[in-house]
């Protein structure tokens, strides 16, 4: 089993997910099996109805499988509680959204504490000190005290990734986080990602978008809830070129 | 989650809402305010009803001839004559609950003072009287147990007597009046009391000693009444059971036999008073209460509201780890908070409305701790009554549904 000294991740194993639609049952996830090392930045694709969305919750432990197991960190998420959960959410993950989901009229670095707010054994001295560093890693150290609603949807998006990084997870997941911009502003939200994996973290990018898998480190790829290609890809192309090749949008 | 955090997550919410959290709480607001305010002028109306019994002699007990049957048939209490003399000095000589008595004859007629004339009563009493009934006397001196025994031709007016027999302001004392025929000269004159809580005019009224009525104005043997203070209101019952006693054994009833006398005293009438006013005072406190209710409920209205429109907030509060406990405090914390600042509000609101309740309508007010006490009370349960079921309904959202609701 040791491969190295590589950490997984996150380990699933026959993994199923059935849901009851009237009377039907839908295969979301059909016996999927893969192993995420510490360390990889995985794209995850798939058209509407792959079974990418349902994969992201079991994932993200808002769900919980029909069937197969899933070790997150070494730990088995299939037997725990709904407060279990909410737990390790708090502590092991963070979520990027499409939509951002920033609290509106809440200034950033309020936004960027929020997941520390449900940790009661962070201080509120730790926890600003935390808020701050997770929102100079994503470059809007001069932007603590700016509201939601007065920023851009790159600076939003930002502030998101930075709310994710908060509590140090161990994989951070992102739902379609480039869905809702612009190309230019989506390429410097994924060189952050790749800055980001520069640095070590996990990430798992949900999208539909085969385009982004050239960025990524990895890509699976599903289809009708199986998983139908797995591949590394060694020499991720940056995004930062493409970014600065990028014309600057100003009309 | 520790509730520090947890309270600071709900005043945040709740600042970000400010307009829609102010007009939730005005249901509030109104409701308190109003409960205090009703309880404040039905109590004020309780006490100021108490204080002018009191003001008649809270202690006082009164003695009717009655409730005497004759062949089988009741006769009225006019044409009694069970009360004697006698009697007054038996219940003086021996009560031992009683303070004062004093017999009572009187007789309606026209008073004459030179052209002036004015109908009164003239009321046959003993000095007692004065105790019994709280009259103070203003000018002048209460006749003596002398002019008792002579039953001299002496009075004493009340202010609406004088005015109507003096109405150019001269000093009545030392003046002679005529009652019907009988001069009577004036030795006094009584403080002004006012109407009672009936509406009678309680200084329409001439005082005399009880011997000169019965002998020179209506030449009977009998007294009409009697009345009595008991040492203190609450030996009352048993001033009554001692005067019972007493008339029952003066006037050889048997035992089967029914009282020929009635006593009444100032408690049956002030309780009377008390339930006319408490009835009133749960009248308004029921509007109040209600007005409470409907405050109640737009809370809970506008947390169901607030819940719908936070479904995506709640979601992301979810899924960045906030147990269901988590959120369900949080909407509860906010619905106690709106519900117990409403009730601070109304509670200053309620007092101010009281005092100017008093200030400009003259109505007696008093506020009542209890009803502070009660109405905040009321509003934190029903913060929580009807935050518990919006709030319920936030904590048992799925998160992946929440997250994405549009």
């Amino acid at each position: 089993m040791e491969q190295k000294t590589l950490r997984q991740i996150i380990k699933v194993e026959h993994l199923r997910r059935d849901f009851m639609v009237g009377s039907e049952k839908v295969h979301a996830l059909r016996d999927v099996s893969f192993t995420i090392n510490q360390g990889e930045f995985v794209t995850i694709m798939g058209t509407s109805g792959s079974g990418k969305s349902t994969l992201l919750n079991l994932l993200g432990c808002l769900d919980t499988p029909t069937s197969g197991q899933y070790l997150l960190d070494g730990v088995p998420v299939q037997s725990m509680s709904k407060n279990e959960r909410a737990i390790t959410r708090n502590r092991k993950i963070g979520f990027v959204f499409q939509n951002y989901n920033l609290l509106p009229k809440t200034t950033s670095i309020e936004n960027v504490e929020l997941p520390l707010l449900y940790n009661s054994t962070v201080s509120s001295i730790e926890r600003r000190k935390h808020a701050i560093k997770a929102l100079e890693a994503v470059g809007l150290s001069d932007r603590l005290y700016h509201k939601s609603n007065q920023m851009s949807g790159g600076q939003q998006q930002r502030v998101a990734i930075a709310r994710a990084l908060v509590n140090d997870p161990v994989i951070v997941l992102a739902d379609e986080a480039t869905g809702n911009l612009d190309t230019r502003t989506s390429f410097s939200i994924l060189v952050l990602f790749q800055q980001l994996h520069a640095r070590g973290r996990t990430i798992i990018f949900v999208t539909h978008n085969p385009e982004l898998a050239a960025y990524s480190s990895r890509n699976i790829v599903l289809r009708d809830g199986k998983i139908v290609s797995d591949t590394v890809n060694n020499s991720p192309q940056s995004a930062l070129e493409i970014y600065k090749s990028l014309p600057v949008d100003n009309d | 989650m520790n509730f520090g955090n947890l309270l600071k997550i709900a005043l945040k919410a709740l600042n970000n809402n400010k307009l829609r959290c102010f007009l939730t709480m005005l249901g509030i607001i109104i409701g308190v305010a109003s409960v205090i305010t009703m309880l404040a002028i039905g109590q004020g109306s309780k006490n100021s009803i108490k204080a002018q019994i009191s003001e008649m002699g809270s202690n006082m007990i009164m003695i009717h001839p009655g409730n005497m049957q004759r062949g089988g048939v009741r006769q009225s209490a006019d044409d009694m004559q069970t009360l004697q003399v006698e009697d007054y000095q038996t219940i003086l000589e021996q009560a031992k609950y009683i303070s004062a008595v004093s017999p009572s004859v009187n007789s309606a007629g026209q008073f004459i003072n030179g052209n002036n004339n004015y109908p009164s009563t003239i009321y046959g009493i003993t000095p007692d009287y004065l105790d019994i009934r709280k009259v103070k006397i203003q000018d002048g001196i209460m006749f003596s147990e002398q002019d008792i025994k002579s039953a001299a031709k002496v009075c004493l007016l009340g202010k609406t007597v004088i005015d109507n027999l003096f109405p150019n302001g001269e000093d009545p004392v030392g003046r002679v009046v005529r009652f019907n025929k009988i001069p009577f000269t004036v030795i006094g004159t009584l403080e002004p009391k006012g109407t009672n809580s009936m509406g009678m005019d309680q200084d329409d009224v001439v005082l005399a000693p009880y011997t000169t009525i019965m002998k020179r104005v209506l030449a009977i043997d009998y007294i009409q009444s009697l009345f009595a203070s008991a040492k203190d209101e609450s030996l009352t019952d048993q001033a009554i059971d001692e005067v019972t006693g007493i008339l029952r054994a003066n006037h050889k009833l048997k035992d089967n036999a029914d009282d020929d006398f009635t006593i009444r005293s100032q408690q049956e009438l002030s309780q009377m008073m008390n339930s006319t006013s408490d009835m009133m005072t749960m009248l308004l406190a029921c509007i109040a209460g209600i007005s409470l209710l409907v405050g109640g409920i737009g809370i809970m209205n506008i947390m169901y509201v607030s819940v719908t429109e936070r479904t995506r907030e709640i979601g992301l509060r979810m899924s960045i780890g906030a147990r269901g406990v988590d959120i369900l405090s949080q909407f509860l914390i906010e619905a106690i908070i709106i519900s117990v600042t409403g009730g601070i509000i109304g509670v200053i609101i309620g007092t101010i409305a009281s005092w100017l309740v008093n200030a400009i309508a003259h109505w007696p007010v008093a506020i009542q701790i209890y009803s502070v006490i009660l109405s905040f009370a009321v509003c934190t349960v029903t913060g929580i009554f009807f935050g518990w079921y919006p709030a319920q309904k936030a904590a048992n959202l799925d998160p992946i549904e929440a997250i994405r609701y549009e």
